[in-house]
């Protein structure tokens, strides 16, 4: 029995293999330089498949675009300067967050903004109509024709 | 009053969010304005594509307006506008440059030899780190560069009869005046 589980193990261990050979290999052996990479990969966007950061694209600038990452990080260059090179070439664009600048204030602060009309005109008309639930009080005049109708006189109008 | 702003601001809301997307449908989302319009163009050398043992040195353009234009034997657009560069050619107006853009020699020669030869001189990017460096994400690119070397103007995709007509041809002439 135990033999056929092994069997079973080494048979599936060997059938998986190709299908593991399709997985992105990490090219860079040092786990920290690997993971500072697709940190800033992901920073930046692909511009044949505009919604895809260039980690995710598997497009040929997206590769040349990882590769002149991978070359620039091992010339030494900070992450500031890395983003600086793309955005000297791609504009803002390559940025996959948007930097806040005069331009881009109204994508920034817009949502909070829409927000913020909506629960004024929110909170109008629910006081508005916590008014006009609210009964007014009796004036005078009411109140000493009701004692009338009550007191059995009849409506004297 | 009250009722009237009450109906007012949705509309006015509405319109104004209507004309955004009315101008958002002439809009091409893959149109990025290039932050390197009115900056220098890259300084590079390259193997010539006719003759991969000599050198193009965008030095060699000094003092005189050019055309750049990006293209690649696979790219299916390049085929839509090189009869445009031909024309253009033709006029012997501005010289045009070729980038070969990651292609192989032997294909970008076959191109040229079935589709004709507008180009002063094409030179090869094969692995694409140029184009990087000219901001390049979408083969057909055009540039047009000044005679001190600064980049004027960039067409993005192929080039349009209108964008050749209205733009890329009173651009060379007028900087060729200066």
């Amino acid at each position: 029995m135990r033999g056929l589980l092994i069997a079973c193990g080494v048979a599936f261990a060997v059938l998986a293999m190709p299908a593991a050979a399709d997985e992105a290999v990490p090219t860079l052996n040092d786990p920290v330089v690997a993971k500072r990479e697709v940190e800033l990969a992901k920073q930046l966007r692909c511009l044949v498949c505009q919604n895809e950061t260039i980690a995710d694209s598997r497009a040929g600038l997206a590769v040349d675009l990882r590769n002149k990452l991978r070359e620039q990080m091992a010339a030494g260059k900070s992450d500031a300067e890395i983003i600086a090179f793309m955005t000297e070439r791609y504009g803002d664009f390559v940025l996959y967050r948007p930097p806040l600048k005069a331009t881009t204030v109204l994508l920034w602060v817009g949502p909070f903004l829409l927000l913020a009309i909506g629960l004024l005109i929110g909170w109008r008309v629910v006081r508005a109509r916590a008014k006009a639930a609210r009964p007014e009080p009796l004036s005078a005049a009411d109140r000493e024709r009701a004692e009338r109708l009550l007191s059995g006189e009849g409506d004297a109008r | 009053m009250k009722r009237v702003v009450f109906f007012l601001v949705p509309l006015v809301f509405f319109l104004v969010l209507a004309a955004f997307l009315f101008r958002g449908l002439w809009l091409n989302p893959r149109e990025v304005p290039s932050p390197l319009i009115g900056k220098p163009a890259p300084v590079f050398e390259k193997a010539k594509l006719a003759q991969p043992s000599e050198m193009f040195s965008s030095n060699d353009m000094a003092g005189q307006v050019w055309i750049l234009n990006v293209w690649a034997s696979w790219c299916t657009p390049c085929r839509v506008e090189h009869p445009l560069m031909n024309e253009l050619a033709a006029k012997k107006l501005v010289p045009i440059i070729g980038m070969n853009y990651k292609d192989t020699p032997e294909a970008g020669r076959k191109w040229l030899a079935e589709l004709g030869d507008p180009y002063t001189t094409t030179f090869i990017d094969y692995d694409g780190k140029l184009g990087i460096d000219f901001g390049v994400y979408g083969v057909p690119e055009t540039f047009v560069i000044d005679k001190q070397g600064v980049i004027r103007y960039k067409h993005i995709g192929p080039v349009t009869p209108e964008a050749m007509a209205k733009k890329i041809v009173p651009l060379v002439q007028e900087l060729q005046k200066s």
